[in-house]
């Protein structure tokens, strides 16, 4: 699915990846987890496709393709999904009219047919219910006036609808309570299949206790210092960052 | 990677598709005014004595006169000595009584502009009038107008036909004083629309009029007159479109409503004269008064306009709230790119009870361009219980545009309720690239966003003019599911 080999990214002249490596195979879930400022974020960024990073080394190949010379569109048509940590808000754009601009351009992409409306409107009321959304959110502006789990949830909707085959969640958990928390992983892992990967960049332990995930990668400065199973993140949630950091300085 | 400011630029950046010139044996005056230009012009038109009378009234006063400067915009001064202040198309001496006498070039150019006046060809709801250059060459459906009592025809038929009601409320809105555009308006105007809608008469079409500059060196100055009688109904809508050409020019329009009681006026325009090249070479001066009296109790004018077009655009369309219970609204989207300058905005005056307004405006900037929203808002004392709102919002599109706003408000009535909201906001790199994650593209997302800016006025807008105000803007229709 996705393959980064010694992917070197930088803001600037500030060096803020140095060297990742990473392996994800389809129905896979990987965990990133890091300290603030480790470069979590900067790692989803660069896999999407937003601007303002430059790659000075590496590559990462998205089923046979390579990823990093894709402009975003075209990332998002061949399947790759970011679920932003502060969703921005479109005034006067609803959710629904989006929703269906998306996927039409999906669609095309793949050379199918753009959806008819009534089967458009099927699809996504079920979402909604899956999601124990109200109705009432596909008809107002993307995100204006959302509450912050509102926002997350409506993420995980697109996802849904998108279905797309890649799926990077930035912090979805940050900000989101007990009960928004749950209905969200729910969310997450009706979606979990054979052929859908998820890269889930978190700082807490908490998501983890409602998605399983199969590998959990430690960010630390930029690179991953550790790798492991599930049981990596309960490690952290007890030891925290600093005796990883501590270990790598040391090396 | 995401669209950068500058390709942001890029996909606003449209090329403007009516800049054709139809090749024409015009009859055109030399360039130049004086009283003599007046004399001719009011010959040639066939006019009663008392148009005559009241264009060199206009025009002694508008000597008088100096070009205002208080607008947020920059020209060079205009020369009014090398403009031609008559241009029409050659043609038979009583002019064409049928579609056939007209000159199917012209034909052919509305045709291109999309605006068949083959009545079998036109949308079964609209009437248009055709204004090219100084005159009207041909108004559809005039029949079927006639049998509902409506009178719709060129001013200057109007003038001869129905002298009375010209004499009754030619410059009784916006009178020969007014300002300086408008005294050279009266002094000069050539064609436009008249529409009269009779007591309790509720129009049964869309009426629309279609402007067109075509010869060069010209001022186009159109006169349009809607007078709405008690407790009727009209909707009318307004389009312009010019040729490209390097050198400015002036289009000085004056449109006066009168809506009596109960009646309700609504007039949409999509503006889009040449807006002249992207450095800023050429394009129309559009400076343009048009005010509406809600002469009678409970009467309703909304104006609705989407400006795209010219080099510098200069309009406030008004509503005199005279009457009681009377309501004014405005609705508006001004787009300026490259070096275009807009200055718009409206007055809503409340002189009656309970008179009420609505003023919302979109100002979108892109390029090196300048949009400003000028507005005021005034209650006198007799107007009890007068309400507004008003919405000023902006939008920039990348970094070296501006925008700006100048609310005005007087209120002299203690029970007066005004309300101004205002924003300024720029289509952000963050909303650019989440509408790409989503599979969209640069150019689809720029048109969503500011579709979306726009959408609370584009509902405003009748069917046929909302969808092409959005080909206007490159925008695809927002709101199209559910």
């Amino acid at each position: 699915m996705l393959s980064i080999k010694n992917l070197h990214v930088s803001v600037g002249d500030k060096p803020i990846l140095k060297g990742i490596n990473l392996e994800i195979k389809p129905g896979e879930i990987h965990a990133i987890m890091g300290p603030n400022g480790s470069g979590k974020s900067t790692l989803s960024h660069i896999l999407s496709g937003k601007s303002g990073y430059t790659v000075t080394e590496g590559s990462a190949t998205y089923q046979g393709k390579d990823l990093l010379e894709m402009p975003p569109e075209i990332r998002a048509r061949e399947g790759v999904f970011l679920a932003f940590q502060y969703p921005v808000e479109i005034p006067g754009v609803s959710n629904v009219y989006l929703l269906k601009a998306a996927l039409n351009s999906i669609r095309k992409h793949h050379g199918q047919s753009e959806v008819d409306a009534m089967d458009f409107l099927t699809l996504v009321k079920g979402k909604v219910r899956l999601l124990e959304m109200d109705e009432k959110f596909l008809y107002r502006a993307v995100n204006e006036g959302f509450s912050g789990g509102e926002k997350k949830r409506n993420e995980i909707l697109q996802m849904a609808i998108l279905e797309p085959k890649l799926c990077i969640l930035d912090e979805t958990d940050s900000g989101l309570d007990i009960d928004a928390l749950k209905i969200v992983s729910e969310g997450v892992n009706s979606l979990r299949s054979p052929d859908r990967s998820f890269v889930m960049v978190t700082h807490y332990q908490r998501l983890l206790d409602y998605i399983k995930p199969d590998f959990v990668h430690v960010l630390a400065n930029g690179q991953i210092v550790k790798s492991g199973g599930a049981e990596l993140a309960l490690e952290l949630e007890e030891k925290g960052y600093s005796w990883l950091e501590d270990a790598e300085a040391s090396a | 990677m995401s669209a950068s400011t500058q390709e942001i630029n890029n996909l606003i950046n449209q090329e403007y598709k009516q800049g054709f010139v139809t090749e024409l044996e015009t009859n055109t005056f030399l360039p130049g005014l004086d009283e003599s230009v007046i004399h001719k012009l009011s010959k040639i038109k066939n006019e009663p004595e008392f148009m005559l009378e009241y264009r060199l009234k206009a025009f002694r006063h508008w000597q008088t006169m100096k070009s205002p400067e208080w607008a947020f915009v920059k020209f060079d001064p205009i020369d009014y000595q090398s403009i031609s202040y008559y241009s029409a198309p050659k043609r038979k001496e009583d002019g064409p009584k049928s579609l056939d006498e007209i000159d199917p070039q012209i034909l052919e150019a509305y045709k291109k502009l999309g605006i068949p006046l083959d009545e079998q060809e036109r949308l079964a709801g609209v009437a248009v009038d055709a204004v090219f250059d100084s005159v009207s060459v041909a108004t559809t459906f005039k029949g079927k107008l006639k049998d509902a009592g409506v009178i719709f025809c060129p001013i200057s038929e109007a003038l001869r036909d129905h002298p009375e009601l010209i004499k009754e409320y030619l410059g009784s809105v916006v009178p020969i004083t007014d300002n300086y555009f408008a005294a050279l308006n009266a002094a000069v105007f050539t064609d436009g629309s008249f529409v009269y809608i009779p007591k309790g008469v509720r129009c049964p079409m869309e009426l629309s009029t279609y402007f067109r500059i075509n010869a060069a060196n010209t001022g186009q100055f159109e006169r349009t007159l809607i007078i709405a009688d008690e407790g009727s109904h009209v909707s009318y809508l307004e389009g312009c479109t010019a040729p490209m050409r390097d050198e400015n020019q002036l289009h000085a329009a004056v449109v006066e409503l009168v809506a009596m009681k109960d009646a309700v006026i609504k007039y949409s325009t999509v503006q889009n004269w040449y807006p002249g090249d992207k450095n800023g070479l050429g394009g129309i001066y559009n400076f343009v008064t048009k005010r509406a009296d809600c002469r009678g109790a409970n009467s309703k004018v909304s104006w609705t306009q989407v400006e795209t077009g010219s080099a510098i655009t200069w309009k406030y369309p008004s509503c005199v709230l005279t009457g009681d219970n009377s309501v004014g609204e405005f609705y508006s989207v001004a787009l300026t790119n490259n070096y275009q300058q807009a200055d718009t905005g409206t007055k809503m005056i409340h002189i009656g009870k309970n008179t009420r307004s609505t003023i919302v405006s979109k100002g979108i900037s892109a390029g090196k361009a300048q949009n400003t929203y000028r507005g005021l808002v005034k209650v006198l004392k007799s107007a009890e219980n007068a309400r507004n709102y008003t919405q000023c919002d902006s939008l920039l599109v990348g970094d070296q545009c501006g925008a700006h706003t100048f609310p005005y408000i007087e209120v002299k009535q203690p029970s007066a309720q005004v309300e101004h909201e205002a924003t300024t906001s720029k289509i952000s790199e963050d909303q650019l690239f989440f509408c790409q994650q989503r599979g969209l593209s640069a150019e689809d997302a720029v048109s969503m966003i500011v579709n979306g800016f726009c959408k609370e006025v584009f509902k405003e807008l009748p069917m046929e003019f909302a969808v092409e105000a959005q080909a206007l803007l490159g925008l695809s229709l927002e709101g199209s599911v559910g």
